[in-house]
Order: structure tokens, then C-alpha cells, then sequence
């Protein structure tokens, strides 16, 4: 059920943009209405879910280390692991961000005969690297179609990209890389009974809604064939936001519009925010500068406090008679 | 109550600068897509202007048609083909397509700077033609 509902739904919405646009022809309902209202979505909800979890306090800092926090200046700091000052922890995030740091020391533990083993497990971090730097590179390829004239530096990627020169039109290597990230990922799912065990439906759905859209894009440039100059007028067209629909254009393209339409829309309410919430990390983006810096609570009520100088004001008089001695006459 | 704004509120205005670059990319800057000529002396020649296949046909599949008209002449030895209206035409970039359209750089390589797309074929092909 956790499988089979995801894969109906992505499904279902094959077929919904199927009918809407082959069929019924509601080429502007699925061509400017929907990827508009998405996009909209997607970055007022993006917005909204940080804002929201920026007002969770974090009042103290605690992030997780592991490696020598800054000490004496003879003991040598771990500068990544234990960072302690602003750029350092740039830095962290940075590996974090691009490399995935954290998960290259994924373990695992296996238990043989009577003894418990641990082991360097490299496939998830391989995989998820896969996944993700295809991913980005093929969004970053995209902008073709949105900018014109196209800058340098999306020619250059898609020329690395099609290096191998395979076929006309060439063959992307990250079309090749982002279905098998997808498909690891899906069948570390189904094939690991402690991570079937804890899958669950919003884990299948993104895989395959992502693996939608990278077969309906890949249909679309080595099998059905668009015209991708109407494709180029039409992306135009929406981000000068004289938004034109062109008639001609295969239904395999609203397919993988209406696809890329659902996963922008889902974005921000789903697991997908992960993206913003690496950043919103507390364990992974303060500096561990606790013996350094004095850090307050920023909900500590107002304490009544009375010094001694105040006393001595309140009973200097008092205090002068019985012939006390006191801190200022 | 928004803890550290400072920081986060520059975080989302950059994620709202970079996810909207597209929009805001091209305003003033975009050029109005090009305008494909088919003014060469040989097609004004011709009595039927139509392509070997149908216009439609040739603009999403003349990538495939021309990846397999070198897989027949290369490996196959194949060096005539035949349309879907039955005419037969050399299978030849330079004798027969660029015979036509001897415009390249209106013809070809508008739309392929259009769409961002730089083939291979001219590495060798298409030499006899000012780019």
C-alpha cells in the first residue's frame, strides 16, 4: 500500500495531463494557469516553511562535533568538524551542502554469528551524490529555454554534459545519472527490510514523481520528438509573462510540464523541504563557541535584582546611627 | 517572533533572487526569437516548395532523420532515400539539404542558437557554406 498508492497517484497524474491536454485540449489550463499557480506556490510556500521554523528560538548552541573543538593554542583545532567561528562553519556547510559530508560516514551494522560488526557504508552517500548533482545540472540546463540570448555558461555545462557525443541529439550523461540515482534510491526502499520497514508513502512519492519526469523528459528528446523552438517560445513567453500557448506541441510536453507542475507544487509541504531545512540546521550551522561567548536566553524573564548599593541607599541613615560602615557617605 | 531575521531574511531573499532569475533575467534582455528564412536561389526556383518531408515532421525529427541517414551511408552502405510520399532523394547533409538551404546561418544555425543547441555535424559537414 505504501508503494502502490504513490505509484497510482504519479500515474494518475500522467493520465490527468494525458486527457487534459491530448484530449480535451485545455492547453492553457495546463500550459499557463498551473505551472504559474505552482511556481507560485512553490516559492511563497518555500518562504512560508522557513519563516515558520525560523521562529522555533534556539537559544543555546548545539551543534554535533566530532573532532577537537578550539582549545589552547597548542592543541590543534578541528576546524570542520568542530567549527568555531563563522567561516569555519561556512565552510562545514558548504561540504555539507555540495557533498554531503555527514552521510560519506554512513554505517552499518551487521551482525555475524554471535558478533556485532560496523562497516563504512558508501552506496547511499554515492547515490544520493548521483541524484543530486544530475538533478542540478539538468535544472541548470533548462534555463536554455528561459533565457535567450542563452549564457555561456549553460552552453558549456550542456556541452559537458553531451560529451560523449552519442546520437543526434546528443545524449546527456546526467539523463542516464539522474534515472539511476532515482532507481537506488527507490530500491534501497524495497530491497533493505529495515528501510522498507520505515518507508512510507511521502518516501515513494517523490521518487516516483522525479522518476516521471525524468522518463517523460527523456521520452520527449530521444523517442517522441518535440519541436523545441515552439517548446523555447512558449518557455519565453511565460517568464516575459506574455504567457502563449503553442498548439502544436506534443502532449508528452504537458506530461512533463504538468509532472514538474505537481513536484514544484509539493515542494514546500513535503520531505522535498529538505533543501531549505539543511540550512535551518542548528546542529550543523552554529559555531561551537559555548566557552567563548556568553550566550543568553533569549526568554530568561527579567530577574529582580538589589544590589548592595541600593540597600545602602535604602538604609544609609539607619545604618550611619548604628555607626555601620558604609560604601559611600 | 523570527529568531536570527537578519541571516534568514537574506537567505530567502537569495533563494527568491536565484529561483526567479529566469523572470527578472529577462526583462529588457530578451531578444525576439529569430526569423527563419527560406529566401535562397534554389528554393525560389522551385515550383513545390516542400522539404522531403513535411515541415512539421522535419522540425522535431530532423536531429533522428539525420542520425540515421549517417548510420545507413556509413555502416549500411545505403545512399537513397525514399520519403514517405514515395520520392527518392541522396541521403547527403551537403548535397541535399544545404543544396536547399544554402543559408545556413539564417536557416540552421537560427533556431540552433535559439535553443541552445550546437551540433556536431558541422564539425565536418557544411564546411562549403559561410557560417
Amino acid at each position: 500500500m505504501k508503494i502502490w498508492a504513490p505509484l497510482l497517484a504519479v500515474l494518475a497524474l500522467v493520465i490527468i495531463a494525458w486527457l487534459g491536454a491530448g484530449v480535451f485540449e485545455w492547453t492553457s489550463l495546463f500550459g499557463i494557469i498551473i505551472p504559474y499557480t505552482a511556481f507560485a506556490i512553490l516559492v511563497l510556500g518555500f518562504i512560508y516553511r522557513v519563516i515558520k521554523w525560523a521562529q522555533s528560538p534556539v537559544p543555546f548552541r548545539i551543534p554535533t562535533t566530532c573532532g577537537q573543538q578550539e582549545s589552547l593554542p597548542w592543541i590543534k583545532q578541528d576546524k570542520i568538524e568542530n567549527p568555531s567561528k563563522t567561516w569555519e562553519v561556512v565552510g562545514r556547510m558548504a561540504l555539507e551542502i555540495l557533498f554531503f559530508r555527514s552521510l560519506f560516514r554512513n554505517t552499518q551494522t551487521e551482525k555475524r554469528e554471535d558478533k556485532l560488526g560496523f562497516g563504512s557504508s558508501k552506496w547511499l552517500w554515492l547515490g544520493s551524490l548521483v541524484f543530486h548533482w544530475s538533478m542540478l545540472i539538468i535544472v541548470l540546463r533548462h534555463l536554455r529555454y528561459f533565457l535567450y540570448p542563452v549564457p555561456a555558461f549553460v552552453q558549456g555545462l550542456e556541452k559537458l554534459d553531451g560529451f560523449l557525443q552519442v546520437g543526434v541529439p546528443v545524449l546527456y550523461l546526467t539523463d542516464v545519472f539522474v534515472v539511476l540515482g532515482i532507481t537506488y534510491l527507490f530500491l534501497r526502499r524495497v530491497v533493505i527490510p529495515q528501510v522498507k520497514y520505515i518507508s512510507l508513502a511521502a518516501d515513494y512519492f517523490p521518487l516516483f514523481l522525479l522518476l516521471g519526469i525524468a522518463t517523460s523528459g527523456i521520452l520527449m528528446r530521444y523517442g517522441l520528438k518535440v519541436d523545441i523552438a515552439s517548446v523555447k517560445d512558449f518557455a519565453m513567453s511565460l517568464v516575459t509573462f506574455k504567457p502563449q500557448v503553442i498548439p502544436e506541441i506534443g502532449t508528452i510536453f504537458y506530461v512533463h510540464l504538468f509532472l514538474v507542475s505537481s513536484l514544484v507544487a509539493y515542494f514546500p509541504w513535503s520531505k522535498l523541504m529538505h533543501a531549505g531545512g539543511i540550512f535551518m540546521s542548528p546542529t550543523r550551522n552554529l559555531a561551537n563557541n559555548s566557552r567563548a561567548v556568553r550566550h543568553i536566553n533569549p526568554w530568561n524573564y527579567e530577574v529582580k535584582t538589589h544590589t548592595y548599593e541600593e540597600y545602602e541607599d535604602e538604609f544609609r541613615e539607619k545604618m550611619r546611627k548604628v555607626g555601620l560602615p558604609l560604601e559611600r557617605e | 517572533m523570527m529568531y536570527n531575521g537578519g541571516k534568514i531574511i537574506t537567505g530567502l531573499i537569495i533563494f527568491a533572487l536565484i529561483i526567479t532569475a529566469p523572470f527578472w533575467l529577462n526583462i529588457g534582455q530578451a531578444d525576439e526569437p529569430p526569423e527563419i528564412s527560406l529566401d535562397t536561389p534554389v528554393i525560389n526556383q522551385l515550383s513545390e516548395k516542400e522539404c522531403i518531408e513535411s515541415a512539421e515532421f522535419m522540425r522535431s525529427q530532423h536531429p533522428q532523420l539525420l542520425n540515421d541517414w549517417r548510420d545507413q551511408v556509413v555502416r549500411e552502405g545505403k545512399t537513397v532515400y525514399t520519403s514517405s510520399s514515395g520520392k527518392e532523394y541522396q541521403i547527403s547533409l551537403d548535397n541535399t539539404c544545404l543544396q536547399c538551404h544554402s543559408n545556413r546561418s539564417e536557416f540552421c544555425d537560427a533556431c540552433h542558437a535559439y535553443t541552445s543547441v550546437d551540433p556536431y555535424c558541422w564539425d565536418c559537414h557544411g564546411g562549403g557554406i559561410a557560417k
